[in-house]
C-alpha cells in the first residue's frame, strides 16, 4: 500500500506498469498505472477546463467591480475553512460542530501577531503574511490537537455535542479575554496582510484594496485546495477514509486510530486557522460574537450543500452560501412583498435564515452528495445522450 | 447556609426544566438514534404559543393547548422530513433537525417581534417562604409540575401498550418490527412526546423573565444535561438536567465572589465544562449504555 513497497515490488513483476506511462489515446477512461489512477487531472477536458477556470478566476480581477470582488474574496476564504472541516468531517468522519473556535483561534492569533505593538490590544507588529498566517493555522492546530484526545475517546453524536460546547466555552474566553479580543461589542482590529512589505489592504500601485486581497485569498484557496486534493489521495487520506467507513475494521487492518483522528482534527484545524486569519483581513475587524455557532452551522452547511469529502464540493458549497447572502438582500427590489426592513415580517434576513435551513433539508434529503452530485448527474447525463443509461 | 440552599433550589427548578428538555432528546434518540436539534424551536414555539393563547383562554388551558399544539408540530416535522430518512446514517438526519431548527426558529421569531413576550403566568417573581428560606414560587412550581410529568412519563413506559411498544423499540427496531410493533408508530409517539415536554419546558423558561428571540439558547443547556446523564437513559436525563441546573446556579451566585478570573456569566458555560469533566472520566455518561460493537 505504502510508495516504498510498490516500488520495491515492480521490478519483480514487469508486465505490470507501474509510474507514469502513456495514455492510449482516444481511450480515456483506459489507465495503465496506479499514477494515472490517482492523477488529480486525468483527462485532456479536465485540464483544460480546469486550466481555463482558474484563469477565469484570476481574470475577474480586472473584469469586476470592487464590490463583487471582496464578496467572492470572503467565499474563497469561507472555502479554504470549509475544506478544513471536510477534511475531518467529511474524509475522516469525525462529525465536528466546533469548527467556529478553531477559526476564532486563527483569527486573534494573526491579529495579535501582525497588530500594532504600542495599541490598546495586544500586537507584536509583525504584519507579513507569510509569518502570521502558518502562526494563526499552527495554534489553532495545536488547540485541534489538544481537543482530539476527546474525540478518540467518543463517537458519533457524542463527539458532536462536545465539540458544540468547544463553541459556547471558546466564544465565552474570547468574550472576557479583553486585551487579545475587545470584547463583545468592541472587537479589535483585524490582522494586516502585508506581503514583501506591500500592504494588500489599502490601494497601491499594483491595484485597488479589493484586487489585490481577491487575488491573495484565489491564489491561497489553490494551494489550500491542491493540498486537500493530495492529502485525501495520500496513505493519510486513505486512512481517514478507512477510519470514517468502519473505525473497528481499519484498527483491524492496522491503520492506528488515535493517530489518524489526533491528524485529521490537527490538519482540519490548521485550515480553520488560517481561514479565520484571512477571513478578518477583508473587513479590517473582529468581534468576539461572531464566532457562534451559527458559524459553525454555516461551515456544515457548506460541506453539506457543497458535497461531503470532496474539495471542489467544498469549494462550489462556500462560494453557494455565500453568494446567497448578497443575492437574498437584491430580493426586496425583484418580490415585492419581501421587504428589507427588519421591522417587517418577511424580511430579506427571515428570507436567508430560512433559505439556509431549508437548502440543508432538501439536498440532505433529495441529494445527498450535494452540488458536487448534481454536477456529476449533469456530466453523465450529456455523456451518455442520447441515452438516458 | 441559608444562602446555599436558596440557590440549590433555584438551581432545582431551572434544572427541572433543563430535564424536561433532556427528556425530549432523549426519548427521541432512544426510538430514533437521532439527536434532535430542533428541540429548541419546539421549546421556543411552545413559549410563544401559550403568551398568544393565555390571552383568549387562560393561562393553564394556554399550557395545555400549546403543549398539543406543539407536539403536533413536532409529528408533522416528523412525518415530512425525518421519516424519509430511515436507515440513513445518523448524521445526516441530525444535521436534517438542525436546518429544520433554524426555519421553524425564523417562523417563530416573526411572531415574537422585537419585545419580550410575557407568559400570563400566576408565578412571576413572587416569592414563598419555606420554613426560614424565601425561594421565588415559579422554582417550586417547575419542580412540582417536573415531578408529576416525569413520574406519569415512567408509568406510561412501564404500564401501557405505547410505553412497552417504545422500550421494545428502543430495544431492538428489528425484532419489535417482527413483533407486530409498528416502529414508524414509535417514531412519531416520540417526537410527540418531545415536543410536549419542549413545549411545557419553554412555557417554565418564559415564566418571569418573559420569552424573547434568545431565549432558543436555554435549550442547548439540555445538550450538556443528556450527555451528563448518558444519551439512552432516561433517568439519567433528569439527574443530569438537575446536576447541571444546580452547578449552573452555584456558579451564578458563588463563582463571582471565589473565582473571579473566570470572567462574568461564567455560569452560563458552566455547564459544558461540567459536560467535559463527566466525559473524561465517563465517556457515555454517567447512566449510558457503553456501546458495544459488534466486528
Amino acid at each position: 500500500m505504502t510508495e516504498t513497497t510498490r516500488s520495491a515490488a515492480a521490478p519483480a513483476a514487469p508486465d505490470i506498469p507501474t509510474g507514469r506511462s502513456h495514455r492510449v489515446r482516444g481511450r480515456p477512461l483506459l489507465y495503465t498505472s496506479y499514477a494515472q489512477d490517482m492523477a488529480l487531472l486525468d483527462t485532456r477536458a479536465k485540464r483544460v477546463w480546469t486550466g481555463l477556470l482558474v484563469v477565469l478566476a484570476f481574470a475577474l480581477t480586472v473584469l469586476l467591480q470592487d464590490r463583487s470582488l471582496e464578496v467572492l474574496a470572503t467565499a474563497y476564504v469561507m472555502a479554504i475553512g470549509a475544506i478544513g472541516l471536510n477534511i475531518v468531517t467529511g474524509y475522516a468522519g469525525q462529525v465536528s460542530l466546533g469548527h467556529a473556535f478553531f477559526v476564532a483561534i486563527g483569527a486573534y492569533t494573526a491579529a495579535a501577531l501582525s497588530g500594532p505593538v504600542d495599541g490598546q490590544r495586544l500586537g507584536y507588529g509583525i504584519a507579513e503574511i507569510w509569518i502570521w498566517l502558518p502562526a494563526a493555522g499552527l495554534v489553532a492546530a495545536a488547540a485541534g490537537v489538544l481537543v482530539a484526545p476527546l474525540a478518540t475517546r467518543l463517537r458519533g453524536l457524542y463527539l458532536a455535542i462536545v465539540t458544540l460546547g468547544l463553541v459556547f466555552l471558546g466564544e465565552h474566553i474570547f468574550k472576557e479575554w479583553q486585551e487579545l479580543t475587545g470584547g463583545p461589542g468592541v472587537g479589535r482590529e483585524a490582522a494586516v496582510p502585508q506581503l514583501f512589505g506591500v500592504r494588500l489592504d489599502q490601494d497601491g500601485p499594483l491595484g485597488t484594496k479589493e484586487q489585490l486581497l481577491y487575488t491573495l485569498m484565489l491564489a491561497l484557496l489553490i494551494v489550500f485546495a491542491v493540498a486537500a486534493r493530495n492529502l485525501a489521495r495520500s496513505r493519510i487520506g486513505r486512512a481517514f477514509a478507512a477510519v470514517r467507513d468502519r473505525d473497528i475494521a481499519a484498527e483491524v487492518i492496522g491503520v492506528p486510530l488515535t493517530r489518524y483522528k489526533v491528524l485529521a482534527f490537527g490538519i482540519s484545524s490548521f485550515y480553520a486557522g488560517c481561514a479565520g486569519g484571512l477571513l478578518y483581513t477583508i473587513s479590517g475587524y473582529v468581534e468576539p460574537g461572531s464566532f457562534s455557532l451559527l458559524m459553525s452551522v454555516q461551515f456544515i452547511a457548506m460541506v453539506l450543500i457543497g458535497g461531503v469529502a470532496t474539495v471542489s464540493g467544498s469549494i462550489a458549497g462556500a462560494l453557494f452560501i455565500t453568494l446567497l447572502q448578497p443575492l437574498t438582500r437584491s430580493l426586496p427590489s425583484l418580490v415585492p412583498f419581501v421587504s428589507g426592513d427588519t421591522t417587517q415580517t418577511p424580511n430579506v434576513f427571515q428570507v436567508e435564515t430560512v433559505l439556509y435551513g431549508l437548502l440543508i433539508v432538501l439536498f440532505l434529503i433529495f441529494e445527498p452528495r450535494g452540488l458536487f452530485g448534481l454536477w456529476i448527474r449533469i456530466r453523465n447525463y450529456w455523456k451518455s445522450w442520447p441515452f438516458s443509461y | 447556609m441559608k444562602g446555599l440552599l436558596e440557590t440549590i433550589i433555584r438551581g432545582l427548578g431551572n434544572g427541572s426544566v433543563y430535564a424536561l428538555l433532556a427528556l425530549g432528546f432523549v426519548i427521541i434518540y432512544k426510538a430514533t438514534r437521532v439527536i434532535s436539534f430542533a428541540q429548541p424551536a419546539l421549546m421556543l414555539a411552545g413559549a410563544v404559543a401559550v403568551s398568544y393563547l393565555a390571552e383568549v383562554t387562560g393561562f393553564y388551558a394556554a399550557v395545555i393547548l400549546s403543549a398539543l399544539l406543539i407536539a403536533l408540530v413536532a409529528l408533522g416535522i416528523e412525518r415530512v422530513a425525518i421519516r424519509p430518512m430511515v436507515g440513513r446514517p445518523v448524521f445526516v438526519v441530525a444535521i436534517i433537525t438542525l436546518g429544520i431548527d433554524v426555519v421553524v426558529r425564523v417562523v417563530v421569531n416573526a411572531f415574537i417581534g422585537r419585545d419580550v413576550r410575557q407568559m400570563g403566568d400566576p408565578w412571576g417573581f413572587t416569592q414563598v417562604s419555606l420554613g426560614p428560606l424565601v425561594v421565588q414560587s415559579r422554582w417550586l412550581a417547575m419542580l412540582l409540575v417536573t415531578a408529576v410529568l416525569v413520574a406519569l412519563l415512567f408509568a406510561f413506559f412501564r404500564y401501557t401498550k405505547y410505553g412497552l411498544a417504545m422500550r421494545a423499540a428502543a430495544f431492538d427496531q428489528e425484532t419489535a418490527l417482527a413483533q407486530g410493533v409498528s416502529v414508524g408508530m414509535v417514531f412519531a409517539l416520540s417526537w410527540g412526546l418531545a415536543g410536549f415536554l419542549a413545549a411545557i419546558a419553554g412555557m417554565f423558561v418564559g415564566t418571569g423573565q418573559g420569552v424573547e428571540q434568545l431565549t432558543w439558547i436555554i435549550a442547548l443547556k439540555a445538550l450538556p444535561a443528556i450527555i451528563v446523564g448518558g444519551l439512552d437513559s432516561l433517568g439519567g436525563a433528569v439527574v443530569g438536567g438537575l446536576v447541571v441546573g444546580v452547578v449552573e446556579s452555584l456558579f451564578q451566585s458563588y463563582q463571582g465572589e471565589f473565582a473571579p478570573w473566570l470572567g462574568q456569566n461564567f455560569a452560563v458555560v458552566s455547564p459544558y465544562v461540567v459536560m467535559l469533566i463527566v466525559l473524561l472520566v465517563r465517556p457515555y455518561g454517567l447512566f449510558g449504555t457503553r456501546e458495544v460493537e459488534r466486528v
